[in-house]
């Protein structure tokens, strides 16, 4: 409960943490899936499982893109990378992420062209400045990041840029949730839903978690009284014998989602028949590709990739991190061969990845007997 | 990278409202307005950026919760290295 004094509204907070004490049964126990890793992050910094009665439990989700990006992936990409005449692209996120024979960053100290960007427009400026030049966006992300990537390359195709190419891992939320509630190893009783991404998508596409699995979802901003409410909202759903898809983050977030934003999706991106995740196999219709008529800036089509099927690293355990059935500090490579300077696993990466956030806010606090 | 930035719109740089120059906490740089175009955004309008996007209008008063969010956070100078590092508004070109 340290933090609660830096809080905004933490009369509001201490309440809310209280009418969730209030409401869950103490001999239920709760487990409510964040599946956003910006929230596993606030969550992690805020230390508000504290906050929450001992039998409310969270497992952390696959929102976070490079942690649910398989290996074989990282190793096409870097395939690309290693081509003559080559800028490879892409956000800094991706840069520290291990593939088979490294990661982006060390193939550029082996000499290829990697560059890190901060937009898919940073990629395509690049090849305005460099027509001699192959630049490559390695373009990751849910359907929060999608967008912006379709309108990169409708803005390519617009000012006829030919050396610029997408390289896409953009995947979708609905498919990877669907995997998840049909683990057989996985039991859930609710969702705390995305914010961002729902900026995009609405609140309307989680309905039919509600209606055929029987799960609350609430939509959730980012804050920890933003966090603390979703979480007494699906309680009470819970308790209440209710399975309603509500929306916590109506600041943000509305039912219809940003029209925009779909559209340009749509218009660029067609739904990959299979797309391999990490952590939770190969998954039907779950991630995005270049339609044909944008083949000409389809780094897939521009390049011949391997395709490659690589399986992570043996003593690892992302897969099962990632699917909620390990803590991250149950993994048997956690604060030893795998730790945030020298990551064997993504989740170790980004700082949205449960392992990277539990290790510098709990693992590292409790080191230093903080 | 999910944590978007809020910021403020300064300037709206072509009638198509394609690109408006956007600050962030004192940084201006060129954001692309095509994600939020259809909601007419004007001068003074708050957005929230996702890499080198506005993704979605917000009010005042939620850009400087996303503010004192990121602060809280730690992210807030990532926030603004990512501002400062976006390239495509500065050669001129990109629109």
């Amino acid at each position: 409960m340290k933090f609660v004094d830096e809080f905004r509204n933490p009369d509001l907070i201490q309440k809310t943490a209280e009418e969730i004490h209030r409401w869950a049964d103490p001999v239920a126990t709760y487990r409510i899936m964040e599946i956003c890793g910006g929230h596993t992050y606030s969550i992690y910094r805020f230390a508000l499982q504290d906050l929450l009665p001992k039998n409310i439990e969270l497992i952390h989700g696959p929102g976070c893109p490079v942690c649910v990006l398989p290996m074989g992936r990282m190793d096409d990409g870097l395939a690309i990378a290693q081509r003559e005449n080559v800028i490879f692209t892409a956000f800094g996120d991706v840069m520290r992420v291990p593939g088979t024979a490294g990661t982006p960053l060390s193939f550029r100290s082996r000499g290829c062209d990697v560059r890190m960007v901060y937009s898919p427009l940073d990629a395509l400026q690049l090849a305005l400045d460099q027509p001699d030049k192959d630049v490559v966006l390695f373009a990751i992300g849910f359907e929060t990041t999608a967008p912006s990537t379709a309108l990169t390359v409708l803005q390519a195709k617009e000012m006829n840029v030919s050396n610029f190419f997408v390289f896409s891992n953009h995947v979708l939320i609905m498919p990877a949730i669907r995997a998840i509630l049909e683990s057989p190893d996985m039991r859930l009783d609710g969702f705390i839903g995305p914010g961002h991404l729902s900026t995009v998508i609405g609140a309307k596409p989680y309905r039919w978690i509600a209606d055929e699995y029987k799960k609350p979802v609430v939509i959730s901003g980012f804050e920890p009284l933003d966090l603390l409410q979703s979480i007494l909202m699906l309680v009470k759903q819970l308790q209440e014998g209710r399975a309603e898809v509500e929306n916590q983050y109506t600041r943000a977030v509305t039912w219809d989602g940003n029209r925009a934003a779909m559209a340009a999706m749509e218009e660029v991106f067609e739904v990959r028949p299979l797309f391999e995740w990490r952590g939770l196999g190969h998954i039907p219709h779950s991630a995005l590709k270049l339609k044909p008529e944008f083949a000409p800036w389809d780094a897939e089509v521009r390049f011949q990739v391997p395709g490659s099927t690589v399986a992570d690293p043996q003593a690892a355990q992302c897969g099962d991190v990632l699917r909620g059935v390990l803590k991250p500090q149950q993994c048997r490579l956690f604060g030893k061969a795998c730790t945030p300077e020298r990551p064997v696993g993504a989740l170790m990466v980004s700082s949205e990845g449960s392992c990277a956030a539990y290790y510098h806010h709990v693992y590292l606090q409790q080191a230093s007997g903080g | 990278m999910c944590l978007a930035i809020p910021g403020q719109i300064v300037a709206l740089l072509d009638d198509d409202r394609r690109y408006a120059l956007v600050d962030v906490s004192g940084v201006r740089r060129k954001i692309n307005m095509g994600l939020v175009k259809h909601m007419s955004p004007q001068v003074g309008d708050w957005v929230l950026i996702h890499v080198g996007f506005a993704m979605n209008m917000i009010s005042a008063e939620q850009a400087a919760e996303q503010l004192r969010l990121l602060e809280m956070l730690d992210e807030s100078e990532a926030a603004l290295e990512e501002v400062r590092g976006y390239k495509f508004g500065e050669a001129g070109g990109g629109g």
